[in-house]
């Protein structure tokens, strides 16, 4: 007879040898970022002595802190597999907004601050509605967005302020202790480090301890690797969705209030695709997977100092500019082959 | 010789671990279930036959929480629900070893197991995963389905498909306190595997919880189940017991239901107005 149970008893399972050191290697995102921030270190450190002085390790830490914070937030919701080509423009969009209110409107400050963090998160949510109710690739909508964002604030100044330049807030209510929260400088040496660093670290920090520690960051990997087995099990896959469109929404409005606190001011110039894409650059050379499920915001920070690093290198060599967008094109392709492997390697055991 | 043999009933629960009522599932305007009638009671193994496209799959998202019923009623020891999610289920105890086995491939161990219901502590904003917990939770129950030697911090990616499944089923046993829903598995198991699988069905019937098994392989459903439910084109096809049937009346039933199914579509091709009704 065939149709008898098996004997009972515990059945051995083999399991593989864990590989311990290329588990390790696996587990941490960062690793080809801070091995690729080691070498241009090295590199410009030897070709533009400047750049390892206080006053150059300012200037590197001041532009990697902007790029950076956009780059944390971006990388979550890159883990999560979606895209936000948005975050950029809607910097400017909300200190426009907060511009317009102060010297337009007469407002005192926070109030200004507020409502224009509103008007982002509004931005945000529209967002993430559209990419979870429509199917749509967020790739699409947010361009949609970057687009309407980018002509709305362009033709607004000109309509409400007379130039594509609001300035002159500083004798707003309330401006000083903006200034103290998102403008404050503390002079170490040569340098002026800004507080935009601190606003950088907390928010690396805050996004670590989210992504490893809380239900909401396992929801944002399993939301990006495993969309489906995701939903079986219960994970809030929208509302996940949801809030991380918000949240980079939030990461672009402190990037444009720290830019407006520290120049009294905005000027909407015409931002091309490049500063879009310069966020999901600096994410990815962090080691996050287009495909989600893969990343670390410390990646990503280490990222944007590696990019600026390479932005203030050249420029400090005496290199012609247009270099550093030659080798930033070199050092995301680099990046994206690293980021293969690791997909390859990952995806190597065969599903079930 | 080894007979699993079906189990008492725990004695004075008259009211079953599920039961459906009429219910009924529409995608648009096709029914995916239709009137579907069939209780699932603890302590036995009930088996779900039928070809691919009968339902099954349906069946097992309204008992997972994963689709809501449109017409009917789910009732659980009697009361009447209607799980919003997933988790709903799951909290209910009613838990699912999904046909693809919804293991997150880059997610570690740990997290693949709790995922979707991470213990924590502390208190709102600072409420984090408990992790100590969850990683010895993990561990404990691996063992209990005879993987042992386990580090829960690996991805399960690295886990191989026999480990993944382990995984998927300890899962199961962790949260399924009143019911288990055994989705089989669409890709072709080792003897092994499927010895695991079973063991784990019975396992759970001899604990008295309700067991739910879909397969579309007769001879496999005939070793465990004590009730079978047949369902065909969404609607049940017929209700057996392991005191009507034998493995090869149900192999019979089943591949007299396809080919009666088979041939029922063709004709309906053909003639669409056999369809309606």
């Amino acid at each position: 007879m065939s149709d008898r149970l098996p004997t009972l008893g515990a059945s051995p399972v083999e399991l593989p040898r864990p590989r311990r050191l290329l588990g390790r290697a696996l587990g941490r995102p960062s690793l080809p970022a801070l091995v690729g921030l080691a070498v241009v270190v090295v590199v410009f450190g030897a070709q533009a002595p400047g750049l390892l002085t206080s006053g150059g390790l300012a200037s590197v830490l001041d532009s990697a802190a902007l790029l950076g914070i956009g780059g944390v937030a971006v990388a979550l919701l890159l883990i999560a597999g979606q895209f936000d080509l948005s975050i950029g423009v809607l910097a400017i969009a909300s200190s426009l907004v907060t511009a317009l209110l102060i010297e337009e409107a007469g407002w005192g400050t926070w109030p200004a601050l507020l409502v224009s963090l509103a008007a982002a998160l509004l931005v945000g949510l529209v967002n993430g509605f559209l990419v979870v109710n429509t199917g749509l690739p967020s790739f699409l909508v947010t361009l949609a967005t970057f687009l309407v964002l980018q002509g709305t604030s362009q033709a607004s100044a000109q309509a409400l302020a007379g130039s594509a330049r609001v300035s002159g807030l500083d004798e707003a209510p309330g401006w000083a202790s903006a200034h103290a929260v998102f403008g404050s400088t503390v002079q170490l040496w040569d340098g002026r480090f800004r507080v935009s660093l601190l606003w950088w670290l907390a928010v690396t920090a805050v996004g670590t301890w989210t992504l490893w520690r809380t239900r909401f960051g396992n929801a944002v990997f399993a939301s990006g690797g495993a969309r489906r087995a995701a939903r079986q099990l219960g994970v809030p896959v929208r509302r996940t969705t949801l809030t991380l469109f918000c949240l980079t929404a939030a990461a672009g409005w402190l990037i444009g209030t720290l830019g407006v606190v520290r120049l009294d001011g905005v000027q909407v110039g015409a931002p091309g695709l490049g500063s879009a894409v310069d966020f999901i650059v600096v994410a990815v050379i962090g080691g996050c997977l287009l495909t989600g499920g893969y990343g670390s915001a410390v990646g990503a920070a280490i990222g944007a100092l590696l990019y600026a690093v390479a932005r203030q290198g050249i420029a400090l060599a005496g290199w012609a500019p247009p270099w550093f967008q030659a080798f930033l094109g070199v050092l995301l392709l680099v990046a994206l082959l690293a980021n293969a492997v690791v997909r390859y390697r990952l995806k190597a055991v065969p599903r079930s | 010789m080894m007979e699993p043999g079906p189990v008492e009933p725990p004695t004075g629960s008259a009211v079953p671990a599920l039961e459906l009522r009429r219910l009924s599932v529409r995608y648009g305007s096709v029914h995916a279930l239709s009137r579907v009638s069939a209780t699932i009671p603890a302590g036995q193994i009930t088996c779900v036959l039928g070809e691919n496209g009968s339902g099954k799959s349906t069946l097992v998202a309204v008992l997972s929480g994963l689709r809501r019923h449109d017409e009917g009623q789910l009732l659980l020891s009697g009361e009447p629900v209607h799980f919003r999610s997933p988790q709903q289920a799951r909290a209910a105890g009613i838990a699912t070893v999904w046909q693809d086995l919804a293991v997150a491939p880059l997610l570690s161990i740990w997290r693949n197991f709790f995922l979707g219901a991470e213990p924590t502590r502390g208190i709102w904003p600072l409420r984090r995963l408990d992790v100590d917990r969850a990683r010895e939770l993990t561990v404990q129950a691996m063992a209990r389905v005879g993987v042992t030697g386990l580090d829960p911090d690996q991805p399960a990616s690295t886990l191989q498909a026999g480990a993944r499944q382990s995984l998927a089923i300890a899962r199961a046993r962790h949260f399924g306190v009143r019911a288990v829903v055994v989705d089989e598995p669409a890709a072709p198991l080792t003897v092994g595997q499927q010895t695991l699988l079973l063991q784990t069905i019975v396992a759970a019937r001899s604990q008295g919880l309700a067991v739910l098994l879909v397969t579309n392989n007769p001879r496999y459903a005939h070793l465990v189940g004590d009730r079978f439910l047949l369902l065909a084109h969404g609607q049940v096809a017929g209700k057996l017991t392991r005191d009507d049937v034998d493995a090869s009346d149900l192999m019979r039933l089943m591949a007299g239901g396809e080919e009666f199914s088979a041939l029922n579509s063709a004709l309906t091709d053909l003639h669409s107005e056999l369809g309606e009704g």
